[in-house]
């Protein structure tokens, strides 16, 4: 047993931290927050790219770094710490590059993945719809075979950075008869497409993140098929190979902890210190606790891929416990400021630029995406326990 | 980073648990709780045959020369036991103790009879004020020529009533700050002045009140030095707290294992309660805090184990065990319904164990206070 890192390990770590010290400034972080678009950026992935820390989880013989699973694990806790925006290359190299790599053609690899690695290309996820959510098996959007192309109609929603991506990788039901999961098909889908419309969706936090996506009779070329035809759901379960321990999470949360206790250490609330205040002591203490436990969870997730298995409850969980970390700490800072919480960025005395604020509304929407905690607890139930089905 | 356990380690728990199964089902558990001794004489010898006492001691001691981390395994086999009896305070509070801060000759002559299974010793530590702070030790040792004689009351020492010997720590000067002026003394505690009531409890182990009554001590009998007894102590209940946190995460995966076997078996509205989606959101928030408990606790007891520093992890596992495992035993009562309310089942031995320990050695509020000054706060 031994919970510490090589020093390697830890002298990568420090690499990391410098870099995204200089490049994830609180000047940057402001600049992004003005004009709403907190974790989108392409100027930063560029960089990521050019350092050669983008593709930093990938097989070399995919123009990767070839990082193992503990380095990936260092540099995307540094990555959430920082709050560095990922959003531009997120959906690339976390989801379908991964796909791509298993079970791409060779033509659909050379053509797909090197944008991906350059940083030339944003993909958005065209996956929930209106009726297809947590069960998103069920979802409707058809792709017709007609000629060489297939054809396809539909709506998909949640979308995010749709109105900024260039392609969309794309789940739709090529066999209606077929039971659910085995009439899925996954297609490679160039946004400038014609039928396609983007629709904005303004989220809570008043930013345009989202969006609806409607697909209106939209050619595509067969061959933009990801895997066999009806095989597109296992396709998109390939993911599950990757870095997936949830660790940004983590990392983020420690951020916030910190900017909340320096905060308390020199505000003044009723002539004390909330510094020395017990209960706001106390709140600080429970979710640094919580912080370290995530933490744990989330290490052994890495852990369990560094010795080659491959998690099942065990990543559900580290979601589950790592969104639900960031709710509960979202809440204990907007108790911690109390009248000065609701003051939004920007507004004459709102404290921390507002992060806080966000932190708090930002994080009531990640206990809903990428599986909701209710779907996480059955996964944990129903794999990890053996609990029986309904 | 590795979280697993080495192959000899997963030996070890397996041994463990298979020995304890066998040794010490639930019908010993409780017969136990009614029992004056509160152990099996004959069980405690099993275990010292097994190296068990003397586990984590130096092989010159007559022990096995194993590690903290070692011992921690150990002491979650025991946990999900429930096992009786003052392991842990032959062991972990008078153990370390000695290990830490006793002379040679000391060592010499207390050591090979614990790992033996020969001596049965215990701590004093706390006061009728219930705390684990340095202000807290009012009990007077004053010099009289060669000898200590000690006044005053230990409260919630753990099998004092069948101890053979006592470290009491007490107080030999009041100094300018309240950690200065405390020293530890190895006492008969079948000597004349003391008298000790056992105080009955919820979780079937031996408390007890221990009054001082000009009991004499020779100065002999000083364990480290004279009134430089605190950080000792301090070091000590670092060990003895993540030890108890180990013991709550075995009671915990035990009560996870009956919990989800008891939903997969029990039938209601034709189906096993266990497909309710219900039962298995508790389930899954019970296994959640199970395996957090595992890892804050391991985390503690390795950085112990190095010889790390460790305060804030010590007290982070303490506050977070603390919480999460009367959070699963709740649970798992709420699993088996009214069965589990019954004296019969094993159920009420982990969730009184739980409330017992939630306290033992600073509850979430006390190490929750630790974490925020390590904050900076």
């Amino acid at each position: 047993m031994d919970f510490s890192f090589s020093p390697e390990e830890k002298e990568f770590g420090v690499q990391v931290r410098t870099f995204l010290d200089r490049e994830v400034s609180d000047e940057f972080l402001s600049d992004l927050e003005e004009r709403g678009e907190v974790d989108f950026s392409r100027e930063f992935t560029k960089k990521l790219a050019q350092k050669g820390w983008l593709a930093i989880a990938w097989p070399k013989e995919y123009g990767g770094g070839g990082a193992s699973i503990v380095q990936q694990l260092i540099f995307n806790e540094e990555i959430g710490y920082h709050h560095a925006p990922t959003g531009a290359h997120r959906q690339g190299i976390k989801i379908l590059g991964p796909c791509l790599m298993v079970h791409g053609t060779e033509e659909q690899k050379r053509k797909y993945l090197p944008p991906i690695t350059a940083a030339e290309v944003v993909w958005c996820q065209g996956f929930s719809e209106p009726n297809a959510g947590s069960d998103l098996a069920s979802l409707q959007c058809c792709a017709i075979a007609d000629g060489d192309d297939y054809v396809i109609t539909g709506q998909k929603v949640w979308t995010t950075n749709a109105h900024r991506a260039d392609r969309c990788h794309l789940l739709t039901r090529t066999d209606p008869e077929a039971p659910k999961h085995r009439g899925i098909s996954y297609f490679l889908v160039e946004m400038r497409s014609p039928g396609i419309t983007v629709r904005p969706l303004i989220n809570m936090l008043a930013a345009h993140d989202f969006n609806e996506v409607f697909f209106d009779n939209v050619r595509v070329p067969k061959e933009n098929m990801l895997g066999e035809k009806n095989q597109g759901w296992y396709v998109s379960q390939t993911a599950l190979n990757f870095e997936r321990s949830g660790i940004e999470e983590v990392g983020m949360a420690s951020k916030t902890l910190e900017e909340l206790v320096d905060y308390c250490k020199e505000t003044k609330r009723n002539g004390k210190l909330l510094a020395n205040d017990l209960i706001v002591r106390h709140k600080l203490a429970e979710m640094a606790v919580q912080i370290e436990v995530a933490r744990m969870i989330a290490y052994r997730v890495a852990w369990l891929q560094s010795k080659g298995q491959i998690p099942s409850y065990e990543a559900s969980m580290s979601k589950l416990v790592g969104t639900e970390l960031r709710k509960r700490l979202g809440d204990i800072g907007m108790q911690i400021l109390g009248l000065y919480g609701p003051l939004e960025t920007g507004a004459k005395w709102a404290p921390l630029k507002g992060r806080v604020l966000r932190a708090y509304l930002h994080a009531l929407g990640q206990t809903m995406a990428m599986g909701t905690s209710e779907i996480m607890r059955n996964i944990i139930a129903l794999r990890g326990l053996e609990l029986p089905r309904a | 980073m590795d979280l697993g356990f080495s192959e000899e380690q997963e030996m070890l728990r397996t041994t463990a648990r298979d020995f304890l199964t066998k040794e010490c089902p639930s019908e010993l558990v409780k017969k136990l709780a009614e029992d004056e001794k509160g152990y099996s004489p004959e069980l405690w010898k099993k275990m010292a045959e097994l190296g068990w006492m003397g586990l984590a001691f130096p092989e010159e001691y007559d022990g096995m020369g194993m590690t903290f981390l070692d011992l921690v395994i150990l002491l979650e086999e025991m946990g999900r036991a429930c096992l009786p009896g003052p392991y842990f305070s032959t062991v972990v509070l008078a153990g370390y103790t000695i290990l830490e801060a006793a002379s040679e000759e000391q060592k010499k002559e207390l050591l090979p009879k614990i790992a033996n299974g020969d001596l049965i010793l215990t701590l004093a530590l706390t006061e009728p004020s219930a705390r684990y702070e340095p202000d807290a030790i009012t009990i007077e040792a004053s010099r009289d020529k060669d000898d200590y004689v000690i006044n005053g009351t230990k409260l919630f020492v753990p099998d004092a009533n069948v101890a053979d010997y006592m470290i009491c720590v007490a107080r030999t000067k009041d100094g300018a700050s309240p950690e200065k002026g405390i020293t530890l003394f190895l006492v008969d505690a079948k000597g004349p002045g003391i008298s000790i009531t056992l105080l009955k409890t919820i979780a079937g182990d031996k408390q007890c009140e221990v009054i001082f009554n000009n009991v004499r001590v020779p100065k002999g009998n000083i364990i480290g030095e004279l009134d430089k007894g605190w950080p000792v102590v301090d070091k000590i209940l670092q060990k003895a707290t993540v030890g108890l946190c180990a013991q709550m995460v075995g009671g915990a995966q035990k009560v996870l294992e009956m919990s989800v076997n008891y939903a997969k078996e029990r039938v209601q509205f034709g189906r096993p309660i266990g497909s309710f989606q219900a039962i298995q959101h508790h389930c899954a928030n019970m296994v959640t805090d199970v395996d957090g408990s595992k890892y804050i606790t391991y985390e503690a007891a390795w950085k112990l184990s190095e010889g790390l520093p460790a305060t804030t992890e010590v007290s982070m596992a303490k506050a977070w065990v603390s919480e999460a495992y009367r959070r699963v035993t709740l649970l798992g009562h709420q699993i088996h319904g009214a069965i589990g309310f019954c004296m019969d089942h094993d159920m009420p031995l982990y969730f009184k164990r739980a409330k017992a320990a939630e306290p033992t050695f600073g509850d979430a509020d006390f190490h929750r206070e630790m974490v925020a000054k390590e904050l900076g706060l």
